[in-house]
């Protein structure tokens, strides 16, 4: 059990290839962070930095009390589960499980204990005597995830682990992941793509752009306060739409308005925050023509073009409305749920 | 699987097709197997025709395993496979693995190691008899510095230690590719989770690569053992001829010297079936082998 601290840390590879740039992020004992961005954001990248297997240019990285730069990837205490689960092919269940202890010179009785105990935890005991290609792809899962908690490690490193299940067996490794991480309270660091694997799973996350932190927050400041542009866009599904904010203050009162500072540009809707009800005092109200409905049982997507815009906009009920599409609609949006952004820097404002 | 069938408009035009290998290979192959398994059970008459060829059953068989030249032939060929096999296999597992650490320069590398493999064996003896000449070589002089008189002319095991390093520094080259194949097609991920298990280098080499290597090992050690006990006998004609006194006649050098030096048709046919023998099982074992590779 240990805190982990990363101090400016950055990456460049040879060739002046920046990957990370000035990463600063504290880690809680036991806190589950989640780094999360889009491919090649250098998130994995940092991941690696952290369990040794990419050198450290720039910065200090600390596990616990102890700077660990220039430590091999063994003598940080860290464990990872990988993308692909590297599992060693020609050895058992068991000895996968045990090759970690073994290199540590932990004797039989201990060893046989501890992986017991593990495949136990995991529902994996009946396939100790197995090799990894008689397996499923979720067993072969909680193998690596086996082999990383059998060596009791400081933090846990998770490489988009779920990556390679399909949609079912993915949510369900999901809250097995949640719930063990949460029950042994060792402080892990995940990688995904996933923006809604990120926002149920992590205690905080950091959104990661270009080699940068976009944001880090609990997953609901940063859903409802995203601090960029890209993290407006990146969290929540469907995306934040955009709308300019003088178009905004050509066709609202102005009292509507009156609470969004003087540099925002930009204006962010999310699309759960229409409600095609009759507008209350001091809302907004958005009119525009239905293109497209796609209702998805308990909820239903709107693909709308508003009057005087060029792109198309959607909004989120949680109901199926009985409209036809080339309809013409009008939405009411409390003027609170409005995100002012700053086209230019792509910061929030205010 | 489906497979998919051509058909010909002409009944005759796929056997046409077939039959120049057809033909190559009864000329070439099974003929003169059969006239090999045929001449093995006879004795030979004399060159004017008036002892005719007599059938004499296994006689020359028999012969052969009473003849101690013949036993002492059978255990160098063994010395010499191998020799060569771990030499050539060694060396090459060697260079593959440091020619895989390399990032940039990896393609020159291989390219150069290739190239004693487009090297014919007779040129490859020469080269090396010249290297291991004991007047004018390189080698022995420089043996000589630290005081071994190299004389492969007298000594067996010189000679031996030649021919073995001659025969397997064309076969570096081949072992060498399907090495730096293997090690490429293990997941850098294994690697890295093995060092995050704990495991230093050499730790990681033995336990995760090398087993993950074992299907390609296999593989090369029966055709590296095919290859010493037949494709060597260039390498041996052009350095040693199997001297001194037979220390490097191998099974194959021996079936040319009796048979066409010595002219002892009878015997050599014997040592030839026997011969084929050895190729059709290594051949089943291949196969065999092929046929359900993974054994991890």
């Amino acid at each position: 059990m240990a805190s982990i601290t990363m101090e400016n840390l950055g990456k460049v590879y040879t060739g002046n290839v920046r990957a990370v740039t000035d990463v600063n992020i504290d880690i809680a004992d036991g806190e589950m962070i989640v780094l999360v961005g889009p491919s090649g954001c250098g998130k994995s990248t940092l991941l690696r930095m952290v369990a040794g297997l990419e050198t450290i240019t720039e910065g200090t990285l600390k596990i616990g009390d102890r700077v660990v730069n220039h430590l091999e990837p063994a003598e940080r205490d860290i464990a990872m589960v990988f993308q692909n689960y590297a599992l060693y092919p020609h050895m058992t269940v068991f000895n996968n499980l045990a090759y970690g202890l073994k290199n540590r010179g932990f004797n039989k009785t201990q060893i046989d204990e501890r992986v017991r105990q593990a495949a136990e935890m995991l529902e994996i005991g009946k396939f100790l005597d197995r090799k990894p290609r008689q397996l499923s792809g979720g067993q072969r899962q909680r193998v690596a995830m086996g082999r990383a908690l059998v060596r009791e490690p400081a933090a846990f490193l998770f490489d988009e682990p779920l990556s390679n299940l399909d949609a079912k067996l993915r949510v369900q490794m999901r809250v097995e992941i949640r719930q063990l991480q949460k029950r042994l309270a060792t402080t892990s660091l995940y990688v995904t793509h996933d923006q809604l694997e990120a926002l149920t799973m992590a205690d905080r996350l950091v959104v990661l752009n270009g080699g940068q932190i976009e944001q880090v927050g609990t997953p609901m400041e940063v859903y409802s306060r995203p601090e960029t542009t890209f993290v407006a866009g990146f969290i929540g599904s469907p995306a934040m739409n955009m709308l300019p904010a003088e178009y905004m203050r050509n066709t609202q009162q102005a009292d509507s308005l009156a609470h969004i500072p003087q540099g925002a540009d930009l204006i962010g809707i999310r699309p759960e925050d229409f409600a095609l009800d009759t507008p209350g005092d001091g809302d907004l109200i958005l009119t525009g023509t239905l293109l497209l409905l796609e209702p998805a049982g308990a909820e239903s997507h709107l693909h709308l073009r508003f009057d005087g815009l060029n792109e198309n906009m959607i909004v989120r009920l949680p109901h199926v409305p009985s409209v036809t599409e080339g309809q013409s609609l009008s939405f009411a949006v409390r003027r609170d749920s409005l995100h002012p952004f700053d086209r230019a820097t792509g910061k929030r404002v205010s | 699987m489906q497979t998919k069938r051509m058909t010909f408009s002409s009944k005759w035009l796929p056997y046409a097709l077939l039959a120049p290998q057809v033909i190559i290979t009864l000329i070439f192959f099974i003929w003169p197997s059969f006239q090999a398994l045929r001449q093995s059970v006879y004795r030979q008459g004399d060159a004017f025709g008036i002892r005719p060829p007599t059938f004499v059953w296994f006689e020359n068989f028999q012969a052969l395993f009473r003849d101690d030249l013949y036993l002492n032939s059978l255990k160098t060929t063994f010395i010499f496979s191998v020799g060569t096999t771990i030499l050539s296999m060694g060396v090459a597992l060697l260079f593959a693995v440091m020619v895989n650490r390399m990032i940039r320069s990896r393609d020159t590398y291989t390219t150069f190691l290739v190239w004693p493999y487009a090297i014919a064996p007779a040129i490859a003896g020469v080269l090396w008899w010249f290297i291991f000449n004991p007047t004018l070589g390189i080698l022995p002089y420089i043996l000589d510095m630290v005081g071994y008189d190299w004389n492969h002319r007298r000594n067996g095991n010189d000679a031996m230690i030649m021919v073995i390093i001659a025969s397997a520094w064309r076969q570096i080259s081949y072992n060498f590719l399907f090495f730096l194949a293997g090690l490429q097609s293990i997941p850098q991920s294994l690697i890295e989770a093995a060092a995050i298990d704990g495991a230093k280098r050499m730790k990681r080499f033995w336990t995760i690569v090398f087993p993950l290597l074992s299907p390609i090992t296999f593989f090369l050690m029966v055709v590296n053992i095919v290859y010493a006990m037949f494709d060597t006998f260039g390498v041996i004609h052009a350095t040693t001829e199997g001297g001194p006194s037979q220390a490097t006649t191998i099974l194959v050098y021996k079936v040319y010297r009796d048979g066409f030096v010595n002219l002892n048709f009878g015997s050599s046919a014997a040592q030839s079936v026997i011969l084929m023998g050895i190729v059709i099982v290594l051949t089943v074992i291949q196969f065999r082998y092929i046929e359900r590779r993974v054994n991890y």
